[in-house]
């Protein structure tokens, strides 16, 4: 299929094609961040995560639209703004849903994995009855819309640089927060051995509200972030939903590094695959080697070593 | 049997029709008796009929749906307001299909087992109306469905008040070669049958007038990823984007198409959609998809005194900010055309109905003149749009001609 293009063509196809891969790689990230620490550090399987996700969206939405309308000379500087009030609230909504909801039922896993179903399906109705049933368009400040042109064929999309901006600093706060904070040292302590951080003083409620608000305010943010690449409609969180899953379940669920090393090989499989085939045809390759490997290695890419 | 029964009857109310009209001016006494107008128990009284509203209010489909039962409770109001069908004032019941298809069925047996619906208003996705098809057939419904589609069905029991694939493709395709001298196209896709279908028609046209399709991808409904196809879209160098994308990947497709530098203003690629109405602008954001061109029969911005009318009873019905968008246009229809073909058959009977249905015309349509072909689709215009900023199309070309819809081509 490369016969009839020149040298320089292709060098700068490739080029861009290396960068919707790294684009996909840090969509991914995002949006399995929250689920991971979520299902990794507390055993709950989120089935609501899409819908925090897409609280972030309408807030972002609400803030352009409130800058657009109040503050329009500093419109150009609204997304930071939004960000930062999608995690808010979604982590509000997150800590509040744990409190009524979650903690009664961390001994029955599976009726978790209902009760957040149910709450996707009550999230979904609520933002149909509150934003309308038809989709919203975010609008975006100039800076933030084309492309960066680095030669006359390479162009880079600025929002995809963005995304992976947003990215890299999430997973960040994320190492720090977990691994070089007191509070991370209690929530792999109550993780590790639950009666005995416990026993030693840790508040162990209070870890799990905490770890289960900052899942879902992640979630918020990555939502924030996707008004910039995708929809933003009451059921747009199911958009995302399996392929959150795949790269967590992928990952090895107790491992954040595993959820992104997982998150880095699905998305190069899919984005090169893409390239190569049609869209429906990578989708099942990538599962179907998903799935191979799975069968193998049912505790996926990276399993940590723990004791229940 | 009930139909030769009647055909001297209804003769002679037709003659006596102008003299009808005027005595209604005069009092209500002129209104025919149910007896007559009703032979198979619908739910028809003296003074009311009742027709069913199906759609989805919830679920996915909810986004696109939303805009068709606001055009038909309009229609509906309307046409109460103006003295109601055969004088008898429309109740309708409104049932939610909840985006799922054995719901949709659930939801038409009951309109017409237990209400005895006159008619029925709704569905919207290929999978709905085919979940309700078998159950309008075997109960004997008649079903007003809004929708542009892939064509390849023709029901006895389904008014299709939507395009089918042969008119929106066709007029669009010869339209760009021959304004902007299109020579290779790429087809591109949501993977159901709609596009698949839509695409496969595109192709044997463009073949057949001798130019080149380069590329033809589908991808999996609710897919939000396309830098991948955006590259190779860019290596192949077509000179139009033929894209069929619906729902939630509509926005990421065109979001991701401008973010990679392609800005359909240029037109080189030109883009031309037949799945993006004014409401999915409202998801995609004006500014991202500016430029880009739509081939269906009805835009917002169409400027004729009876879409000024409509645009502006609908605007005063559901709030300012609201879009109209070709489907909800073509449901705003169905009531009409069921009101001119129940008043033509001096009947509620679907039999009538159905045989009166051809030939029914309105002149009134906010799209202008329309009429239902013996194949049970509209005889309609299909026109070109450009799509600006400001999330409404402005309408750059339009058929001389009404296009005659074919659902079933020869390919």
């Amino acid at each position: 299929m490369f016969a009839d293009y020149s040298a320089a063509e292709l060098t700068s196809i490739f080029a861009m094609q290396g960068f919707a891969g790294l684009s996909l790689f840090s969509v991914f990230v995002l949006m399995a961040l929250g689920l991971a620490i979520i299902f990794g550090q507390m055993g709950v399987i989120n089935m609501a995560h899409g819908e925090f996700m897409i609280l972030g969206a309408y807030v972002t939405w609400l803030t352009s639209g409130f800058f657009s309308s109040h503050l329009p000379g500093l419109f150009a500087a609204y997304f930071p703004v939004a960000i930062l009030l999608a995690f808010l609230a979604s982590a509000l909504l997150g800590g509040a849903v744990e409190w009524l909801l979650i903690r009664h039922l961390y001994k029955r896993p599976l009726d978790t994995l209902l009760a957040t179903w149910g709450l996707s399906l009550i999230l979904q109705q609520a933002y149909r009855s509150i934003f309308g049933a038809r989709e919203v368009g975010v609008r975006m400040p100039d800076w933030m819309m084309g492309s960066y042109a680095i030669t006359d064929m390479i162009e880079v999309p600025i929002n995809g640089l963005f995304v992976m901006g947003i990215s890299l600093l999430t997973a960040l706060g994320v190492y720090l927060l977990m691994y070089r904070s007191t509070w991370g040292r209690k929530v792999r302590a109550v993780v590790q051995n639950r009666p005995m951080a416990g026993a030693v003083g840790i508040n162990t409620q209070q870890v799990d509200r905490v770890t289960f608000a900052l899942g879902c305010g992640i979630a918020g943010i990555a939502g924030s972030a996707f008004t910039m690449i995708g929809s933003t409609g009451p059921t747009a969180g199911q958009l995302y939903i399996v392929d959150t899953f795949l790269v967590v379940v992928f990952g090895g669920a107790q491992s954040l590094l595993g959820t992104i090393a997982s998150a880095f090989t699905i998305s190069q499989a899919q984005s090169t695959m893409e390239f190569f085939l049609s869209g429906s045809m990578a989708k099942v390759y990538t599962l179907l080697v998903v799935v191979g490997i799975l069968m193998v290695r049912p505790q996926g890419l990276f399993a940590s070593r723990i004791r229940h | 049997m009930s139909i030769t029964q009647n055909t001297p009857r209804r003769w002679g109310r037709w003659l006596a029709l102008p003299a009808l009209a005027l005595a209604s001016t005069l009092s209500h006494a002129a209104v025919p008796p149910t007896s007559e107008v009703n032979t198979t128990g619908l739910a028809v009284t003296d003074t009311t009929v009742k027709v069913g509203i199906l759609h989805s209010i919830t679920g996915t489909m909810a986004i696109s749906e939303t805009g068709s039962v606001q055009a038909e409770k309009l229609a509906i109001e309307q046409i109460n307001a103006a003295g109601g069908v055969l004088g008898r004032q429309i109740e309708y019941i409104q049932e939610d299909g909840a985006s799922d298809w054995p719901t949709f069925a659930e939801k038409s047996r009951k309109l017409l087992i237990n209400d005895k619906v006159a008619a029925v208003f709704g569905c919207w996705t290929s999978a709905s109306r085919k979940a309700v098809l078998p159950i309008f057939e075997q109960y004997n419904g008649m079903l007003y469905y809004p929708t542009f589609y892939e064509g390849l069905e023709q029901s006895p029991n389904v008014i299709y008040t939507g395009q089918e694939a042969t008119q929106q493709i066709i007029a669009g395709i010869d339209w760009v070669v021959r304004e902007k001298g299109a020579e290779s196209f790429y087809l591109l896709g949501s993977d159901y049958i709609w596009p698949r279908t839509s695409n496969k028609i595109a192709r044997a046209h463009i073949e057949s007038l001798g130019l080149e399709v380069v590329g033809e991808d589908y991808y999996p409904l609710g897919h939000t990823q396309f830098n991948s196809v955006i590259n190779r879209i860019r290596l192949k160098k077509p000179d139009v984007i033929y894209a069929i994308v619906v729902g939630g990947s509509n926005v990421a497709f065109y979001r991701q198409l401008q973010a990679a530098g392609f800005d359909l203003t240029q037109e080189s690629p030109l883009l031309l959609t037949i799945s993006v109405t004014e409401d999915e602008i409202l998801g995609i954001g004006g500014q991202n998809i500016e430029g880009a061109y739509a081939a269906m029969k009805y835009f917002q911005s169409l400027d004729n005194p009876n879409n000024e009318a409509f645009v502006e009873a609908f605007k005063e019905r559901w709030g300012d900010d609201i879009v109209i968008g070709d489907v909800t246009q073509a449901a705003y229809l169905g009531p009409w055309l069921w009101k001119a073909a129940v008043e033509k058959a001096g009947s509620f009977d679907i039999d009538k109905i159905r045989e009166a249905s051809p030939g029914i015309e309105l002149t009134t349509a906010p799209e202008g003149y329309v009429r239902i072909h013996e194949n049970h689709h509209l005889w309609s215009k299909t026109r070109v749009g450009r799509a600006m900023d400001n999330g409404q199309y402005e309408v750059v070309f339009e058929t001389d001609e009404l296009m005659e819809p074919d659902p079933f081509p020869e390919m």
